[in-house]
């Protein structure tokens, strides 16, 4: 057994995963609930997005277990010796792409070349020549890579494709039968599917499925042999750099978003349902917090957390730890900070439930104030809850890589988008440019922020009843109908 | 009115001393007098001598809240918290930590922030209502459909690439424009270019989002359909009526802007090279020189402070039904 490490975040993460388990049980149970979130499940664009939002939540989640791995016995140590453990922690992700981990190169090199980036002096037959020379893993197997580069990347990719296309559909066909047991057979519920005619926009998900697949198949087959997305200045795989950069932007996006709330919903509606002097001292609070510049504050908050890490180097025993410990606290940071938006939201709608019937009725039976917000105050302003946290999520997936280039942002130690864009900026300078590395980071993020938007607008539409006449149409037609 | 201006100005300088003590507690808990006196003087000079003198000169030879040895009122006001807040209240900024006068720092650099800041506010407000107008007037067909799929794109791409992919293009491969920089002069349109463009294309996608809702919304109250039905054409409807009912949402919008156009994007002005206040901010939080950071805050809740009231005040003019009371 490894012995495993419990950080800060993962434990967080994973309580998060808990939640919205917990309340999709719920929700299960609950009719009017279900209804509601009907409109985010037959909102097209939305599913399409949270199919690839989901690989990114898997990825990031399998990077969330983290443990130090068991060291071989030493030779001749006697039985019943204490277990040895890596100094290193590393997580499930690390270990499933060791061999990317372990394929380090000098310094960059263009995405799935098999030449090193930068002239290098070498020895051949006995004269020294300036060339660039062969990369210690990118297409190391290679007999003679001039000839053999081509033909080879082709193979492996259209083999990479093909295999990742043949995972893809037995999926599809998987999904198909599971529901053809219910609606007249795989055939039936097969044909409903391709001609888009099912309840769940099943067509456009298991067309975004299919595309993951074979993309997933594609780097599948080539990263074992090549950097299919190049390596940066050290010589890491970009394509890891981004894959564990996606844990950093999910564990801000999500647990900077939840630190919030507390917050937010406490004083929030304490301030609506009280009114006068709390009403006033909650409303001056917040005032104060929102007049100062955002990222000044954060930063003043990052400073202090920085001496405070500085003073107690001690207490992490490896380098991980203290830099979780940090994105933990950055997390805090820009929960404490982030409040007033959604407080004042949950103000206002606090102070119009607060008239309703209801309420005086609850008031009126002789019904606890603490009992009155918790029992018909709070469920009702959920959904203003919900829909600020999905709305924040992406946000402060672009903040983060803002904080990082201020410098306030994550550990340096620890990847993440930002720290990869914040390189890239002098990389583009360079002559040629190094550009795989901005490009990674791009279609990353783009991917991951893209996707929480518009799963974010199809939750506020099914929320927010106002919102759905904001959706664009493409059709006058169907409008009408 | 009048009265009401009198109120909320009372209420501003609440608001401002709260933000002092709450500036002041989270630096001095990071730092003590003598961190920012060791760090000032630097390198091999660092002895207790020279740490009280640097401290006596810099005045943070007192007490933080509280000093004891004083009598009666002095107690309090004898402290480097009177000293340095109250003295903010006069727009007395004192000199930095390394000795700089900070009013003529802020005073120079805000005319820099200033041509960067007011014309990006002016055109990215215009260029998005003008967008959003589009995507109103052709609601419903492919123009409006995929003219909103562009903003959502466009509001998830960091303003990070914005900036490093034109910085590449425009800069270093066509080069049409200086990469970074400031002169003063005419030549000045030249390095303002670049940030200009990329900051409305920047934000562009949410404002025009955020914009068409506001159109959208105001297009399907009743007076729309009752200009309808007397036969206006879908340009006056959308032009004279339409839009003067959504300046109200759209102020609000801009008024929350406002303090940002005055303090400057601090990104925008440290890729393009801008000495403004932006990058005042970002070598005073390197450096940590408190007296900057003090007076940066103070003067970021004051404009945050004075744009919402302005933001008040223009709604009267706008809509003559409110009133300020």
């Amino acid at each position: 057994m490894p012995s495993f490490v419990f950080l800060w975040t993962d434990f967080v993460l994973w309580l998060v995963v808990l939640g919205v388990a917990i309340y999709a049980w719920r929700v299960r149970g609950n009719r009017h609930a279900l209804a509601t979130w009907r409109h985010v499940t037959h909102d097209a664009p939305a599913m399409a997005a949270a199919v690839v939002l989901g690989v990114f939540i898997v990825i990031a989640l399998l990077d969330s277990i983290h443990f130090r791995p068991r060291l071989p016995a030493a030779a001749g140590a006697a039985a019943d010796a204490p277990t040895a453990y890596a100094t290193r922690t590393v997580s499930v992700l690390d270990t499933l792409l060791a061999h990317a981990v372990e394929a380090r190169e000098k310094t960059y090199s263009v995405p799935l070349a098999w030449w090193s980036f930068q002239r290098e002096t070498q020895v051949v037959d006995g004269v020294e020549v300036r060339d660039f020379p062969r990369l210690a893993h990118g297409g190391a197997h290679l007999a003679d890579p001039a000839r053999d580069w081509v033909p080879d990347l082709v193979r492996r990719s259209l083999s990479g494709v093909l295999a990742g296309l043949a995972g893809g559909l037995l999926v599809c066909a998987g999904i198909a039968a599971l529901r053809g047991r219910t609606r007249g057979g795989f055939a039936a519920s097969a044909r409903d599917i391709v001609r888009g005619n099912t309840e769940l926009p099943w067509r456009p998900m298991l067309a975004t499925l299919l595309a993951m697949a074979m993309l997933i198949g594609w780097i599948a087959a080539l990263w074992p042999w090549y950097h299919p997305f190049g390596t940066d200045r050290t010589g890491n795989d970009v394509l890891f750099q981004a894959l564990k950069s996606i844990r950093t932007a999910v564990v801000i996006g999500s647990l900077a978003t939840i630190a919030t709330l507390p917050l937010a919903i406490a004083l929030g509606i304490l301030a609506g349902y009280f009114k006068g002097w709390v009403d006033d001292l909650i409303q001056y609070f917040y005032t104060v917090l929102s007049s100062i510049p955002p990222i000044l504050l954060v930063a003043a908050f990052v400073l202090l957390v920085n001496v405070y890490i500085d003073q107690n180097a001690d207490s992490f025993e490896t380098g991980v730890e203290r830099a979780e410990f940090r994105l933990f606290l950055l997390t805090l940071i820009l929960g404490v900070t982030g409040w007033s938006t959604l407080c004042r939201l949950l103000r206002a709608e606090t102070l119009k439930l607060a008239e309703l019937e209801y309420v005086q009725a609850a008031h009126a039976f002789g019904v606890s104030h603490w009992r009155i917000m918790r029992r018909h105050i709070l469920p009702n302003v959920m959904h203003l809850v919900l829909i600020v946290a999905v709305l924040d999520f992406s946000a402060l997936v672009l903040y983060e890589a803002v904080l990082s280039y201020v410098g306030v942002g994550v550990d340096p130690n620890s990847s993440s988008f930002g720290s990869m864009i914040n390189l890239a900026r002098s990389e583009m300078s360079r002559d040629p440019a190094v550009w795989w590395n901005l490009a990674t980071a791009f279609t990353f993020m783009l991917a991951l922020v893209l996707s929480a938007n518009l799963v974010a607008d199809a939750v506020r539409e099914a929320f927010d009843p106002r919102a759905r006449a904001f959706r664009p149409r493409r059709f006058r037609l169907k409008e009408a109908t | 009115m009048a009265g009401y201006i009198v109120r909320r100005c009372l209420y501003a300088v609440l608001i401002l001393i709260g933000v002092n003590l709450l500036t002041f507690t989270l630096f001095f808990a990071v730092n003590s007098p003598d961190n920012i006196a060791r760090l000032n003087i630097g390198g091999k000079r660092v002895t207790a001598d020279a740490i009280e003198k640097w401290k006596a000169e810099h005045g943070y030879d007192k007490p933080l809240w509280f000093n004891a040895a004083e009598p009666g009122a002095r107690r309090i006001t004898n402290t480097i918290f009177h000293d340095r807040s109250l003295r903010l209240f006069t727009l007395d900024f004192g000199s930095s930590d390394s000795g700089r006068d900070i009013r003529h720092e802020v005073g120079t650099r805000i005319q820099a922030s200033l041509a960067l800041a007011a014309p990006m506010l002016v055109l990215t407000v215009f260029v998005s209502i003008a967008f959003s107008l589009l995507l109103v007037f052709f609601r419903a067909s492919y123009l409006d459909f995929w003219g909103t799929v562009l903003c959502v794109v466009m509001m998830s791409i960091s303003s990070l690439f914005y900036i490093i992919m034109a910085q590449w293009l425009f800069g270093k491969t066509l080069r049409l424009v200086p990469l970074s920089g400031f002169v003063p002069g005419i030549d000045l349109v030249k390095f303002l270019a670049l940030p200009l463009v990329v900051g409305i294309v920047f934000q562009l996608g949410s404002e025009a989002r955020l914009f068409r809702a506001i159109l959208l919304e105001e297009t399907n109250k009743d007076y729309v359909r009752t200009a309808r039905a007397k036969g206006l054409s879908e340009a006056v409807v959308l032009f004279r009526h339409v839009l003067r009912n959504a300046w109200l949402p759209v102020l609000t919008h801009v008024g929350a802007l406002l303090p940002y156009a005055f303090l400057g994007s601090i990104v925008f002005e440290s890729f393009f090279g801008i000495p403004g206040l932006g990058t005042y901010v970002i070598e005073a939080i390197g450096g940590q020189d408190f007296a900057i950071v003090h007076t940066m805050v103070f003067l970021g809740s004051l404009l945050y402070i004075v744009a919402y009231l302005l933001t008040d005040i223009a709604y009267t003019f706008v809509d003559p039904r409110v009133r300020l009371t």
